[in-house]
């Protein structure tokens, strides 16, 4: 088989198990693509020769008639999760070389699925970002290109799992989400991605950001390939006391049940000021898709919308500038040496952190510091509270909702901005599903004049997974996306 | 509510993260303009609003009290910047 690039994880799985291709020769190509693409620094870490490994093995299972959902598919990691014996850094210096003795959760799961490890994925600093030009790596790059050929972000925080899946230098990669981490990435690099329910994947094993917030999530050509790697990755784990007990739905069968009958909401709140005009009109063209597939648009109402960003640039600093306490220098990471402890600590992480994530643990530190916690904190906390209540008002009308990934599509890398919240606006439309802890799923849609991707955002109830997937499927088939970027490995087909 | 340079000293200590004095004054202005922008949250009426702090909807789990890892020195240690005779090595803390 010549393309082997050019199969999705559905196909390849199949691929497999006929016989048709081996998971040495899917790896061997997934290799080289992603050397061949290296330009992108969507890698951080290549692990070939254990990636090599792990396909042998996969070949052994296969023949044997042992094959795991993921048998044989190459998989590439975002450096926030701890995989043992390989660096993960989290892409800061203050974890360079840090090697865990541990795997995390999620990863484990894949690999006991028969997922192969193909390397490390580049990403923000601590996922801090919104364009993944935080990294101590260096930002990745956006394989998409505009009219300009100018260098594109690939999103953030998990700009190097997007950009590889783009690229095809990964068939599937991992993300996490705490604010838009995966959602706004998938839309920027026109591939699909999932933020499961808060408490649907285990955190264990993950370098924690903001633990209410965090969640991985699946990064994926299709919809259908979404499902299959959403469907191993999942699991209840006792080591995450949030991991949920709730039975994993069929997610793999619902992609093609359509969405006769469902009722989808169109949040009114969610048409901003400044919004790009054709993500207006890509949010219209995906309601007529869903209407034309039988199903019922409502109207409806999210009244706080627009405290989610604010309130959750107070949570999400807040528990980061708890949980980036342990980086002290004592047990594992940078070091630098001082006279005393507290100015070892303070030497340490000066040199270590970066710029963004110095800003938001001292924005943290201010908000939970005395005198100011029940004017940030917990403030924040009960307009978070209000945000969660428009959401379950909603559900109670609609099962899903529709709306855009993103205000814009991918902006050039180094764009100067001085204010900082002008880049947490990113986030505006994906920062609300995780201050409630639901799902959603960025869809590509299609391109702007400019040709670069644009995508459709589903949110759903807790623990409905399935109707993301329902309607995703829709909005993929209706949307025909088979546009591929400039940069993508073997050359634009 | 914004900070002064001051502030700013202080909460870089609390933080334990080294800020020089020149770096002062700009960070200043950097955290008021996101402080200035979070403070739009005081146009929201939340009184009787219980604050919500975990979306998950139910009590953390129990489970029972018994060793569940452990003997795992050189793991512990695998990783640490300075260490000696299966301990951290800090600068010293009591005369």
């Amino acid at each position: 088989m010549s393309d082997l690039l050019g199969l999705n994880a559905v196909a390849a799985r199949e691929a497999l198990d006929k016989k048709a291709i081996s998971a040495v020769e899917l790896t061997t190509a997934y290799l080289g693509a992603a050397e061949a693409t290296a330009g992108l620094n969507n890698y951080v870490a290549l692990t070939a020769d254990h990636a090599l490994a792990m396909a042998a093995e996969s070949d052994k299972r296969i023949a044997t008639g042992a094959a795991g959902l993921l048998e044989g598919l190459p998989i590439g990691v975002k450096d926030l999760f701890c995989t043992k014996g390989i660096s993960s850094t989290a892409c800061s210096n203050i974890l360079k070389g840090f090697v865990p003795p541990y795997e995390s959760t999620v990863t484990a799961n894949l690999w006991a699925a028969g997922g192969v490890m193909l390397g490390k994925l580049n990403c923000d600093e601590f996922a801090m970002g919104s364009g993944n030009e935080t990294s101590a790596y260096g930002p990745a790059i956006n394989p998409w290109q505009g009219k300009d050929k100018v260098d594109l972000v690939p999103g953030g925080s998990s700009g190097g799992s997007a950009s590889a899946v783009a690229a095809r230098s990964a068939l599937l990669a991992t993300g996490t989400d705490t604010g838009g981490s995966i959602r706004q990435p998938a839309a920027f690099c026109g591939v699909v991605g999932l933020k499961p329910t808060y408490g649907r994947c285990s955190r264990w094993g993950i370098v924690a950001f903001a633990s209410s917030l965090d969640q991985a999530g699946p990064f994926t050509r299709t919809v259908a390939d979404n499902a299959l790697m959403m469907t191993a990755m999942a699991s209840h784990d006792a080591k995450d006391s949030t991991s949920t007990q709730t039975p994993l739905q069929d997610l793999i069968g619902a992609v093609g049940d359509g969405v006769k009958g469902m009722k989808i909401g169109v949040p009114k709140e969610y048409v901003m000021d400044g919004m790009d005009s054709e993500v207006v009109t890509l949010w219209e063209q995906g309601q007529a898709w869903l209407r034309d597939a039988g199903a019922e648009l409502i109207d409806v109402s999210l009244p706080h919308t627009k405290y989610a960003l604010p309130a959750y640039y107070i949570i999400a600093p807040a528990e980061a500038s708890s949980n980036l306490a342990r980086y002290d220098g004592v047990r594992y990471g940078m070091r630098v040496d001082a006279e005393t402890l507290d100015g070892m600590y303070e030497a340490t992480r000066a040199a270590g952190f970066g710029e963004e994530v110095q800003r938001r643990i001292m924005i943290g530190t201010y908000v939970l510091s005395a005198g100011y916690y029940d004017a940030y904190y917990l403030k924040a906390q009960k307009v978070r509270r209000l945000i969660k209540g428009d959401f379950d008002a909603a559900f109670q009308t609609v099962d899903a909702l529709l709306t855009p990934a993103t205000p814009s599509a991918a902006f050039p890398v180094g764009r100067k901005i001085d204010d900082p919240v002008t880049n947490f606006l990113n986030d505006v439309f994906t920062v609300p599903a995780n201050l409630a802890g639901l799902p959603g799923i960025a869809v590509p849609g299609g391109v702007t004049s400019d040709g670069l991707p644009l995508g459709l955002q589903v949110l759903g109830r807790p623990f409905d997974e399935a109707s993301l997937y329902r309607v995703a499927g829709v909005l993929e088939q209706a949307a025909g996306f088979t546009m591929t970027p400039a940069r993508m490995a073997g050359g634009a087909a | 509510m914004s900070v002064d340079k001051t502030t700013v000293a202080k909460i870089a200590r609390l933080a334990r993260i080294n800020v020089s004095d020149e770096r002062l004054e700009p960070l200043a202005a950097e955290l008021n303009g996101i402080l200035n922008w979070i403070a739009e949250l005081d146009e929201v009426n939340t009184d009787n609003v219980e604050p919500l702090a975990s979306v998950t909807g139910h009590a953390l789990p129990m489970r029972d009290d018994v060793v569940t890892d452990g003997n795992r020195l050189d793991d512990v240690l695998s990783n640490v910047p300075e260490g000696a005779s299966g301990f951290f090595v800090v600068p010293k803390v009591v005369e």
